[in-house]
């Protein structure tokens, strides 16, 4: 607060632009910088988690096949370059968790929800700049926590991303420092939550309805929500789980467990199922924070390059705000073959089952949205129809593993491994890739290369459908998933090509990462000057220069219409910008 | 919309003198709620799931083991009792302060909010004895499961005590200070909307550990 102190001389509510280095770039209280810095932060951690996805799909194409250099990298986990099967957990564990909590969740939510919500509601900034900086700053340490643990004794966290107690409880130190990085990066979270709430409940320009608002701000408005109410359900089991590590507590740790056939000192009395049940309860609202904004993401893209009025829009809000609160009631079909009692086992599969309906029905709008339209196949484009098509896989393989039945048989196998890369990769990060090539030119001035972004596009696309789509028959086949040599089971071995193909095509969608890398950084300097609307786009970013000036608006815009007036037919002009003073006869406005 | 513009944004009436009309526009939510009240029930909202999650867990391990300690037996209720008094004390004396503040009542205002710390502070003592007493008697958080419970959800909630009670004292010495005005006492009314919920948690937490 005590930023508001800093000018006097300029115009209303406008403050001088910081000039050092340091509060520039580093410790900037500007959404706009927060929201780049993030951005940086997680492709940085989406490069690590996907050389660890290499290292995974390795050992499964040739099993235990030595990779020389590695056995100098990591001699503990590789030694001679052979991979250790502890080694392994730990590398599905940790891309997992850099993918999900470092990489997707600080692209989608710390990248694009800081850069866009505050410049798309009309507002200068953020609510709380300075718990803005703090958040961004409280995930770095995270991260540096998660890399750390790779380098201490036993390695690092080996129990897979969700960490079921009790193997959790007992395992060597690099589980300690997986709950210390995720219990810091949750109150950089909740920080992230507050603000975005305060901000889009608070800071919306005269004119801005809720109604008003484009997709994206509601997608993070109610991700924020969620994050909200499901992440210190987390951050509590993971303080128990830490106190029964180092304090000798014993919430998750049953009594009479024998570990290595050694009876466990401290056991005693404790539910190891209770960790499942407090992880799914944040676990399944989860992964609707990593898709909403991904949607949302979509939802503006689409009418943009279709040059029409999304279709729905309030059904599209709506349809979030039901997926959202559905995901609170659904986190048992996780845990169906742990133990549950089968009617319960079955009130979790319909509430499951009716999160199809809201997802169809913004399927079925997004589809609307582009029949009759006049479609432009730009990159960003390009990718929410990828991520449209992608997601409607994801979402039908979600129906197998909700149905209790069809569960026993696919649980824990490569369909669900497959299952969630088509919501997590296919969905959620292409529509982080929709965000990156549409906002850019916002973010940096310039335009990245259409026709390498497209390269980029159709490589990614189709390599991506040829490492994940073969896992569906691998689970079918009854490929266990986190399996470390699948080629010692008689009827596994056959599966060995399939595995050796998906790996070879993944070599090639990595490298086709390069592209966007390069693409990225050679667009700063000499990517076409893109000016403030070069998309044609109505929302309030669009009408602010590129990239906006310090505090987004030389003065606060008035909103008179909805965001997606595209096409209007009583105007010669295909965009009609959402602060457009009506003027002349024409209807004061589309609704 | 029209209270939001007159309060004063920064840092207390020094600030807006310094600026005038000119800062105006900085006061504008669209609700007319200011960002810190609004940013703290929305903060509430998430520590209830906090909470939640540590309460629930409680409840479930509780029903599922067969031999629960009567809580009686092992812990100080009697001393406990006192010690919620204290803490409901200071949320009565939160309450006076904001209401002396509205009403331009300065004195008592300075007054309450050093009550206000004051509870806050004896209240940790008590729980620190408490603490000190229960494990010098051999209870602590792996003898039991009881222990573990005890020992987490009393000491999250003495954690928040902590932090209201430093934001307290901050806003106190702001007090002291004679920042706060009849117009502008944004601090005391945020913090105390915290104050009240931590004090809320703990009849929760003492009715049904130490009572239950």
């Amino acid at each position: 607060m005590s930023t508001v102190a800093v000018a006097h001389e300029h115009a209303p509510g406008v403050h001088a632009a910081p000039t050092s280095f340091w509060r520039k770039y580093i410790f900037s209280l500007d959404h706009k910088v927060i929201g780049k810095q993030y951005m940086f932060y997680a492709l940085f951690m989406l490069i690590v988690g996907g050389l660890l996805a290499i290292l995974v799909r390795w050992q499964l194409a040739w099993p235990t096949k030595a990779i020389p250099f590695m056995g100098k990298l990591a001699p503990e986990g590789m030694p001679g370059g052979h991979m250790l099967p502890e080694f392994y957990n730990s590398l599905f564990t940790m891309h997992a968790t850099i993918m999900i909590f470092f990489a997707i969740m600080p692209i989608l939510i710390g990248a694009f929800g800081n850069f866009v919500v505050p410049i798309q509601i009309g507002a200068r900034d953020m609510a709380f700049p300075v718990l803005n900086m703090a958040s961004f700053w409280t995930a770095v340490p995270g991260a540096v926590v998660i890399i750390w643990s790779f380098f201490v004794t036993g390695g690092a966290a080996a129990g897979g991303w969700t960490s079921y107690a009790p193997l959790s409880a007992i395992q060597p130190k690099g589980q300690t420092l997986w709950l210390i990085a995720l219990l810091i990066l949750g109150l950089s979270s909740l920080l992230t939550s507050v603000n975005f709430i305060t901000t889009i409940i608070n800071m919306r320009a005269p004119g801005m309805t809720f109604f008003r608002m484009p997709l994206t701000t509601w997608a993070l408005f109610i991700t924020a929500i969620l994050l909200l109410l499901a992440l210190p359900v987390l951050s509590g089991a993971m303080i128990m789980l830490l106190f029964d590590r180092v304090l000798g507590t014993t919430f998750f740790l049953p009594a009479g467990l024998v570990v290595s056939g050694q009876p466990l000192k401290n056991a005693g009395g404790g539910q190891a199922l209770l960790w499942q049940h407090l992880f799914w309860f944040f676990g399944h609202p989860e992964v609707y924070i990593m898709i909403l904004p991904a949607m949302g993401i979509t939802s503006e893209v689409l009418p943009v390059f279709s040059r029409k009025p999304v279709f729905g829009y309030r059904a599209m809000a709506y349809s979030m705000i039901g997926i959202a609160g559905l995901g609170f009631i659904v986190w048992g079909h996780h845990m169906f073959q742990s133990g549950m009692n089968p009617l319960l086992g079955t009130t979790f599969m319909i509430s499951t089952m009716v999160i199809a309906v809201p997802s169809a029905i913004k399927t079925f709008n997004w589809l609307g949205t582009l029949w009759g339209g006049s479609i432009r196949f730009t990159t960003p484009m390009l990718m929410a129809l990828s991520f449209v098509s992608m997601f409607v896989i994801g979402g039908l393989s979600g129906i197998f593993m909700a149905s209790t039945p069809v569960d026993i048989f696919i649980h824990d196998t490569y369909f669900i491994v497959g299952h969630i890369h088509y919501v997590l990769f296919g969905g959620s990060l292409f529509g982080a890739f929709a965000g990156l090539y549409f906002w850019y030119p916002k973010m940096f001035g310039r335009m990245m290369n259409d026709t390498w972004g497209k390269v980029h596009w159709a490589l990614t696309f189709i390599t991506f459908n040829l490492v994940f789509f073969p896992m569906h028959f691998l689970g079918m086949r009854g490929m266990q998933r986190r399996i470390y040599t699948y080629t010692e089971y008689e009827h596994l071995k056959d599966l060995q090509p399939m595995n050796q193909f998906m790996t070879l095509s993944l070599f090639v969608l990595g490298a086709a990462q390069v592209i966007l890398v390069v693409n990225f950084f050679l667009s700063m300097r000499r990517g076409k000057v893109a000016g403030p609307n070069p998309w044609r786009a109505n929302t309030l970013e669009w009408q602010t220069p590129s990239p906006p000036p310090h505090e987004n608006f030389t003065e606060i815009p008035t909103v008179y219409r909805g965001p997606y007036e595209y096409s209007a037919p009583e105007r010669a002009d295909d965009h009609w910008p959402q602060s457009e003073p009506p003027s002349g006869p024409v209807r004061a406005s589309a609704h | 919309m029209e209270h939001a513009v007159a309060l004063s944004a920064a840092g207390g009436p020094s600030h807006v003198a310094g600026h005038g009309t000119g800062h105006l526009e900085e006061e504008y939510t669209t609700t007319g709620i200011r960002h810190d009240k609004m940013g703290m029930w929305v903060f509430l909202c998430s520590e209830v799931m906090f909470f939640t999650g540590l309460i629930g867990s409680y409840i479930v391990l509780r029903f599922a083991t067969p031999l629960w300690p009567v809580p009686g037996t092992v812990l100080n209720i009697p001393l406990t009792a006192f010690n919620t008094f204290v803490l409901i004390c200071s949320s009565v004396t939160m309450v006076q302060a904001l209401a002396a503040v509205q009403r331009a009542d300065y004195r008592k205002m300075k007054l309450f909010l050093c009550l206000t710390v004051l509870f806050g502070a004896f209240f940790l003592c008590i729980q620190g004895v408490e603490y000190w007493k229960l494990l010098h008697e051999g209870f602590n958080p792996h003898v039991s499961l009881f222990g573990s419970i005890f020992f987490t959800t009393t000491g999250f909630h003495g954690f928040h005590v902590l932090c209201g009670v430093i934001c307290m004292a901050f806003v106190t010495g702001k007090a002291l200070l004679g920042k706060y005005t009849q117009a502008y006492h944004q601090g005391i009314e945020t913090v105390g909307l915290y104050w009240h919920f931590v004090d809320l948690v703990w009849i929760v937490l003492f009715t049904i550990i130490y009572l239950f």
